[in-house]
């Protein structure tokens, strides 16, 4: 455990040392009342009932005098059960009672004393604890009357001992279960740092542990995890877009280099036009893909979403169908718009004409139903509820349900051998395009063909 | 294809012989725009800063002005918006290395005349800098567009060759009018899907090039001589003569 993670920090342990503290409170007053209710109450019962026979036998000396009193002390001297009685003459001369003499420290009237008392025969006797209260009577009568308080002592202090080792057992139990505690939720938030670490080194692979016990921890490592999957994710698909870069910006450069060289080597002007004349082409097309990376990267990042403008997009429509109708006219095929009224959006027209041209492009060169014939688009728009729905069909290859996501991605080109031209990003403009709009791009069957649909939401006046 | 294609050599620069301001702090940049213009058969002068550059178009010698975004001292917007202050309306022609359609409104805001964002083609920048040049030869206010045996009627929206109408969708009429505007120079078909369908994105397929054939059928269907030429590697263009 390192030092600057000592468990007297955690705050586990700081939440159980609180809890312990108001947890003895509360116990020290329950048990201060259960002391008070018994032992309290019997010692209160006790001098009552010193007090009353007191009062009771000082009654008797007023009615009946000296003689009377003497008569009852020697009479209850004689009963078993604790009680202690002693009358003392003027002079503290023994006169009746149980005791032999006053104890010492009866210095005034009226107090309350505790004495020791011999209780049996020897060699059997022992020491007890009494409790007494003393008067002084007319005529220098001194009167104690007493109780064996031995057996109330006794269970005034094993109550005392149980409510002493109840806060102890309670204080060392309390702080060793939150030293536990705190020990279990440091070594599994020491286990997440852990983890951290090994991520931070590189190893994304790596994920939180999880305990299977469904508290918050585990529920933290499980957000975590999940986050750490979306990153993973997208590191993975930063990856593939750098690589994919580097591959898509190494081969024309290569083929350029290629043809270059081979011109140097012939030494004759009209190879060295072609060669600069296909260089040029070349670079055109590095060009075009770098402003297709651009355009989408400012579309991601989403700081053109203030100059989107209400806008009709039947006319957007109408003008790139107008655009393309011939060029698919021409090659043999057809270009086909029916749409609804009423199709407004809040959007960018440039961006949005550009992913409808990129939609009719790819269903140009991927939506033919055989190899002789050309491909028939058409294209739907129509309002559903709150939202507007673009949709443009083709009857070709269609796209594999498995690569409906990927084919999103920069780069990808489900033509493995790239006979057709083009640099694999245009569905990801029309992704990123979408994105910005708050709209979304599905992919359907269109059986055959693919049909590719586009969802964005209604602009109406009080939106 | 039958129409008469003519090289970029034989065919830029023999129209006519423009004084071109040149605004760019790139030395090479610079030499290579300069060395193409001139080559073009115009004349041509350089300045490295805004400043110079200012104080050189407010000359108003200068049939066209390009003008790089970019400057030391003075920037390019800067120096159209003095110059349009001054009243001064040569045509200008920014070049950025910033290409957003953000970028372009916020140029033709500030009083340019058109946009080309950088690395650009020489083919590409010549026409739009002649295009430029020959504007202000138009009157927009003629009511009538001619070009050989062409007229074009901009009011009652009608086209007649030697007399015989040609009858045209409303979206030929608008790229015939702008190859007819631009008459004796060179179109290309950035410049014609900017200015016709007013977008700003590359379509990456010869799409223009369809409606320009079929366009080339209505007029020159029934006429021994071609009137709308391609210019390979450049674009289009229609015989003023």
């Amino acid at each position: 455990m390192p030092a600057n993670n000592s468990i007297f920090q955690t705050s586990t342990f700081r939440l159980a040392a609180i809890y312990l503290l108001v947890f003895a409170i509360s116990a020290g007053a329950i048990l201060g009342y259960v002391y008070y209710t018994t032992v309290g109450l019997l010692e209160r019962q006790t001098e009552d009932t010193i007090h009353a026979e007191i009062l009771g036998l000082a009654d008797q000396y007023q009615l009946l005098g000296v003689a009377g009193l003497v008569d009852t002390v020697q009479r209850r001297s004689r009963e078993t059960g604790g009680a202690i009685y002693l009358l003392e003459g003027p002079n503290q001369t023994y006169v009746a009672g149980n005791l032999d003499a006053m104890p010492s420290g009866v210095t005034q009237n009226q107090t309350w004393i505790d004495f020791p008392i011999t209780v049996g025969k020897a060699p059997v006797a022992v020491q007890h604890t009494a409790r007494g209260f003393q008067v002084e009577l007319a005529n220098g009568y001194d009167l104690l009357v007493g109780r064996d308080v031995n057996e109330l002592r006794q269970f005034r202090d094993v109550i005392r001992e149980a409510l002493f080792w109840a806060v102890a057992m309670s204080l060392v139990l309390g702080l060793g279960g939150g030293y536990l505690m705190s020990r279990n939720f440091l070594k599994r938030v020491d286990a997440i740092t852990g983890a951290t670490r090994v991520i931070m080194a590189g190893d994304l692979s790596q994920r939180m542990p999880v305990s299977g016990t469904n508290d918050e921890l585990d529920r933290l490592s499980g957000s975590l995890n999940d986050m750490l999957s979306q990153i993973e994710r997208l590191m993975n698909g930063m990856k593939e877009v750098s690589s994919n870069v580097a591959h898509d910006l190494k081969t024309p450069l290569t083929r350029m280099r290629a043809r270059i060289e081979a011109a140097l080597r012939q030494d004759n002007e009209q190879e060295y036009r072609a060669a600069l004349n296909q260089t040029i082409e070349e670079c055109d097309r590095l060009l075009r893909t770098f402003n297709a990376l651009l355009s989408i990267a400012q579309a991601e990042s989403g700081q053109m979403r203030q100059g989107l403008q209400p806008l009709d997009l039947n006319d957007t429509l109408t003008d790139v169908v107008e655009l393309y109708e011939p060029l698919a006219d021409e090659a043999g095929g057809s270009l086909k718009l029916e749409a609804k009224p009423g199709l407004r959006v809040r959007g960018d027209r440039q961006l949005l004409a550009q992913v409808l041209n990129n939609l009719i492009d790819n269903a140009m060169k991927y939506g033919q139903s055989s190899s002789e014939k050309a491909a028939d688009i058409e294209v739907f728009g129509r309002v559903e509820g709150q939202t507007v729905v673009i949709e443009v069909a083709d009857h070709g290859i269609g796209i594999n349900e498995q690569d409906r996501e990927r084919v999103l991605g920069r780069f990808v080109r489900l033509d493995e051998s790239r006979t057709k031209s083009g640099n694999g990003l245009g569905l990801s403009l029309v992704a990123s395009v979408m994105t910005l709009h708050n709209g979304h791009i599905q992919f359907e069957d269109n059986q055959p063909g693919l049909r590719v649909i586009l969802r964005l939401p209604l602009y109406t006046e009080a939106s | 294809m039958q129409h008469a294609e003519l090289t970029s050599e034989a065919q830029q620069g023999t129209e006519m012989h423009m004084r071109i301001l040149v605004i760019e702090d790139d030395r090479e940049a610079a030499s290579w725009l300069v060395k193409g213009l001139r080559e073009s058969g115009h004349i041509v002068d350089l300045a490295a800063e805004g400043l110079q550059g200012l104080t050189m178009a407010l000359e108003g010698v200068h049939d066209v002005c390009i003008v790089d975004r970019m400057l030391p001292l003075l920037d390019g917007l800067s120096i159209i918006q003095k110059m349009r202050s001054a009243d001064l309306k040569t045509p200008v022609l920014i070049l950025s290395a910033l290409s957003d359609v953000d970028e372009r409104v916020k140029g033709l805001r500030a009083g340019g005349d058109d946009y080309l964002a950088k690395p650009y083609a020489f083919s590409e920048l010549l026409a739009r800098v002649e295009g430029l040049g020959s504007r202000k030869l138009l009157d927009p206010k003629d009511a009538k567009l001619k070009a050989l045996d062409l007229e074009i009627d901009l009011m009652t929206r009608t086209v007649t060759r030697g007399g015989k109408p040609i009858i045209l969708q409303p979206r030929e009429f608008k790229l015939l009018e702008y190859l007819v505007r631009n008459a004796g120079h060179i179109v290309t078909r950035t410049m014609l899907l900017e200015n016709v369908w007013d977008y700003h994105f590359d379509p990456q397929t010869n799409v223009i090039d369809v409606h320009v054939s079929r366009l080339r059928g209505k007029l020159d269907k029934g006429f021994a001589e071609p009137l709308l030429q391609t210019v390979r590697g450049a674009g289009y263009m229609i015989r003023a003569r």
